[in-house]
């Protein structure tokens, strides 16, 4: 068991850091610990936990602007932003239901130290988009603070949104500040039945190339659409393509009338009002179609339209259940488990179509084993390597969190 | 004269210069470069003075010095140039180099060693491994449209120019993506994927002119960004050649990267990490109509208050801009768009979608706005009148060139703040006698004050430039920042120990060295220059 430290203020963390360093002890960095079993498992003597920097700091609705503690639960934030008729525009994504751990619990530092971002991507943009400030410690000890709390900023180096996606390795952010949008007065879901993947995907590119800023774009093939909640969709037995349009009421009954009227050749099309679509869209977020099992879940950023075909090739290799999001743009693939996760094979695949792949779900001892993040080229590897260096030269954070040697 | 001038100007500066905070700094690194190299500089500027009609105003940023070792071998250099591109990409002539001495920041003149104009990624791969191997710094430009310096060439650097990469390699519509040379204009992004309905969303005011290359280094914005972001939250992909001549690919036309963010790294890094030779880039649907409001205020509050008020209220216009009353009398008196002589404030708020979407929330705002008693509501009915709307603001920074002499700020501040950050810039520019008109996107909390001067009054031109520092002081003050969207380039570089810390600042200056381990790529911008001296010196010390 490792020693636990909770520090409560900057100046704590930074000690606690600089007496790792000094002793080149590897850390584990945490926040509620939700997304601890993704990625390669670290062995830290000691793990650091910013769950007692919790507080949101800073609120101007009108300037729609948010500063919160590292620490701070996603609901805390979330609720808050409610209050005002606000929101995360990227929708961020819960992995815990699909990896064993606890759903809703993940801190706002954790959700953009992992740049984790949900189906309003393909619209709004990525956690790493609303990411405007950051104040952390490096592995150096040193305190700093860059970007700030005003969205248009190019004040230095972007060094804030570099830090979005790097898993606690390169330093400990304490205090983040974002960007935040209005909820839409209303939600609707246009939803096709039963297309085979590349109709979806089809489908789904149509639409996202009309001027209707379709907020959602997904397509289930039939065995993970079964495990909706709606019952409606649920017992259909067919896969499950749909649309988010979210506007004024009459703006988006409106832009409804003309996504359907233009993508009619793909059938009669079912709609979810306002209540069914947050739930459906609420399901998705979680995950939920994709509960936690033995299986493995890999993550792969790809084009729209050579997803399908990515999905076939790795199908000739093994059983696939696949949920694509963003329009075809991430594919959600689960395939049975393997002491080398399939890496071989879909790492292959995923090169020969273009794309990056990542592996969200496996047992401990894989997950160690294995290439967890997309293989880097040589030139991005030094790159890799120089970024690390910079930030941690003892390289005490997260130490092989994403590469083995890294 | 010329002489004369300069000496009065330079002791008036220096005095000015003394009472920075790193001033102290400066004036030791300027007694050791001695006062004969800056003579030279000042009297090679006042040569210049009798063929420019318009001088902005004099500063004191020092660029580095020159490297007489690199000087020495000019001819060498040159030679090797040519065999790498061929007589035809490289411009050596005088004439030829004066044409790349400054960009928009006209007070910085100086023709660079030569000046190579590469067509290939592999062009500039071999250029950046001479470079590299040979010690020569590199300067990159696109269309040296930066207002802040961000392509100012030195003496002993090789200007590397986009000009001629300018093609759109991948149009694909049904992913939503482009993918072009970095030398290709802004605008013609956009053009080339209208005809199916699309555009590049950043937008900044110079689209006809200033090159892709150029925005990916200043991360710049626009006017759209309230809605659709600026240039990092529009790029997929890039291909970069590294200094040492390593051709690297970051990311692709995929929404996530694999590893590290160097995406967001490297837009914004001022063109000190690589050179960017190809983007892959998010391509938006057009909406179908865009159409503003004018809305007149008494005061600025008011006009505030208004703008938080619609943000607030759930609404988020494409664009808010905002004119106090001397920019509004220089727009009116220039453009005839019709606005009213007698407001405090005039906001400019553009929402966009379907027709009758479109009067829905055109009626919203104007509810909205009756709550800040407003003296002017025009809600435009047409196409022209949209386009009458808009041509005044457009227009605003032209037709203030007109008159005077201007220094053009970008500060970004919390929206909050701006009555008191309005009547502050007002105090400021009236203790400097200077007059000031302000023009803002103040739905982003862009500021962009324009001090009016007198280039051919020294004294004035200083106190302009003074004004400027303090109102960006202020900026940063109010918790906003020195600029939003030009860069910091040379103009604000000693500007910024003020935003941040000694770690701050080490933490951005590591980075660079991991691209640029011998600090090669356009020096002198950005950092401190003693700062740099030291990024440089802890780069080669840690290399060694």
């Amino acid at each position: 068991m490792s020693d636990l430290q909770r520090p409560g203020a900057d100046w704590e963390l930074q000690f606690v850091i600089a007496g790792c360093a000094e002793k080149r002890m590897p850390v584990e960095i945490v926040g509620s610990g939700s997304k601890r079993g993704i990625g390669r498992p670290v062995d830290g003597a000691v793990t650091i936990t910013t769950a007692s920097l919790r507080g949101i700091s800073l609120y101007e609705p009108n300037e729609l602007v948010m500063s919160a503690r590292a620490g701070t639960p996603l609901s805390q934030v979330e609720s808050e932003l409610a209050t005002r008729g606000q929101m995360l525009p990227f929708e961020p994504i819960d992995l815990g239901p699909a990896t064993g751990a606890a759903h809703g619990s993940q801190t706002i530092g954790g959700v953009f130290a992992t740049n984790m971002s949900g189906a309003r991507r393909i619209q709004c943009g990525a956690a790493r988009d609303h990411l405007i400030g950051v104040k952390g410690v490096n592995g150096r000890a040193e305190l700093f603070q860059l970007g700030g709390r005003v969205m248009k900023n190019v004040t230095g180096y972007d060094v804030t949104r570099g830090l979005a996606g790097s898993w606690g390795t390169l330093a400990v952010m304490t205090e983040v500040t974002f960007k935040v949008i209005p909820w839409p007065e209303t939600a609707a879901t246009v939803i096709y039945l039963g297309l085979p993947d590349d109709l979806a995907i089809e489908l789904l590119s149509t639409a996202l190339t009309l001027p209707v800023e379709v907020s959602g774009a997904i397509h289930l093939q039939a065995p993970v659409a079964a495990r909706l909640g709606h019952p409606g969709l649920r017992i259909m037995g067919k896969s499950v393509t749909a649309l988010r349009l979210e506007n004024f009421s009459s703006a988006v009954a409106g832009r409804k009338q003309h996504l359907k009227e233009m993508l009619k050749v793909y059938g009669k099309a079912l709609e979810l009002d306002h209540r069914e679509s947050l739930e459906f869209w609420g399901e998705l977020r979680r995950l939920s179609v994709m509960p936690n099992r033995p299986s493995l879940l890999w993550r792969i950023s790809t084009k729209p339209t050579t997803a399908p075909k990515l999905v076939a090739a790795i199908k000739r290799y093994m059983p696939v259940e696949v949920y694509y999001d963003w329009g075809g743009a991430l594919i959600w693939l689960e395939v049975p488990a393997a002491d080398d996760a399939s890496t071989a094979e879909i790492r292959r695949v995923t090169a020969i179509h273009g794309g990056h792949a990542t592996l969200i779900r496996a047992e401990p001892a894989v997950r160690a084993a294995v290439e967890v993040f997309q293989p880097l080229d040589p030139g991005l590897e030094r790159l890799t390597r120089g970024l690390k260096a910079a930030f941690d030269p003892a390289g005490i954070l997260n130490p092989g969190r994403m590469y083995a040697n890294l | 004269m010329p002489a004369n001038t300069c000496n009065r100007r330079m002791t008036v500066t220096i005095r000015y210069r003394l009472e920075h905070p790193i001033a102290v700094l400066l004036s030791k690194s300027m007694t050791a470069i001695g006062g004969a190299a800056i003579l030279n500089f000042c009297t090679r500027r006042a040569a210049h003075l009798n063929f420019l009609k318009l001088e902005p105003p004099m500063t004191l940023s020092r660029m580095p010095e020159p490297d007489r070792t690199v000087l020495d071998r000019s001819e060498a250099i040159i030679g090797e140039l040519v065999a790498l591109l061929g007589a035809d990409g490289i411009i050596s002539r005088e004439e030829g180099r004066r044409a790349f001495e400054a960009d928009a920041l006209t007070a910085y003149r100086q023709p660079p060693l030569a000046v190579a104009l590469p067509r290939t990624t592999e062009d500039v791969s071999k250029l950046l491994k001479y470079c590299r191997q040979a010690g020569v710094k590199v300067v990159p430009r696109g269309a040296g449209t930066s207002l802040c310096g961000g392509a100012t060439p030195t003496a002993d650097s090789i200007v590397i120019g986009t000009s001629r990469m300018n093609s759109v390699l991948e149009t694909d519509f049904v992913n939503r993506t482009i993918t072009v040379q970095t030398g290709i204009t802004n605008l013609a992004i956009t053009d080339a994927v209208s005809a199916e309905g699309f555009f590049y969303a950043p937008d900044p005011s110079s689209q006809l002119a200033c090159t892709l290359g150029g925005n990916l280094a200043m991360n710049s914005g626009g006017a759209h960004c309230l809605k659709y972001g600026v240039t990092t939250n529009n790029v997929l992909g890039l291909k970069m050649v590294l200094m040492d001549g390593e051709i690297v690919e970051i990311n692709g036309p995929y929404l996530d990267s694999g590893g590290y963010d160097f995406m967001a790294l490297v837009i914004g890094s001022e063109g000190q990490f690589g050179i960017i030779t190809e983007a892959t880039l998010k391509i938006i649907p057009r909406m179908p109509f865009a159409r503003p409001v004018m809305l007149g205020f008494s005061s600025c509050e008011a006009a505030g208050q208004c703008v938080a008020a619609i943000i607030g209220s759930g609404i988020i216009p494409v664009a808010i801009e905002y004119m106090d009353k001397p920019a509004i009398a220089v727009a009116e008196a220039f453009a005839k768009a019709g606005y009213p002589l007698d407001v405090e404030a005039l906001l400019i708020v553009e929402v966009e979608g379907f027709e009758d979407e479109i009067d829905r929330l055109l009626r919203a705002i104007t509810d909205i706005a009756r709550n800040f008693d407003p003296q002017v509501v025009e809600a435009s009915t047409s196409t022209e009148h949209s386009d009458r709307i808009w041509k005044g603001r457009k227009a605003a920074f032209g037709a203030m060139g007109r008159i005077s002499d201007y220094y053009c700020m970008d500060g970004t501040i919390p929206l909050a703040r701006l009555p008191e950050v309005l009547s502050r810039i007002g105090e400021i520019c009236a203790e400097k006698r200077l007059k000031v008109a302000n023009v803002f996107h103040a739905g982003d909390g862009n500021l962009h004050p324009l001090i009016l001067f007198n280039a051919n009054d020294p004294d004035e031109a200083i106190r302009a430039e003074q004004a400027g520092a303090e109102i960006l002081k202020l900026c940063v003050a109010v918790g906003g920042c020195l600029t939003g969207e030009h860069g910091v380039g040379i103009e604000k570089r000693d500007l910024m120990d003020i935003q941040f810390s000694p770690s701050d600042l080490a933490v951005q200056m590591r980075i660079k060295s991991i691209f640029d381990p011998h600090w090669l790529l356009n020096p002198g911008k950005v950092f401190p220059l003693p700062a740099q001296e030291l990024g440089e010196q802890s780069a080669a010390d840690e290399a060694a």
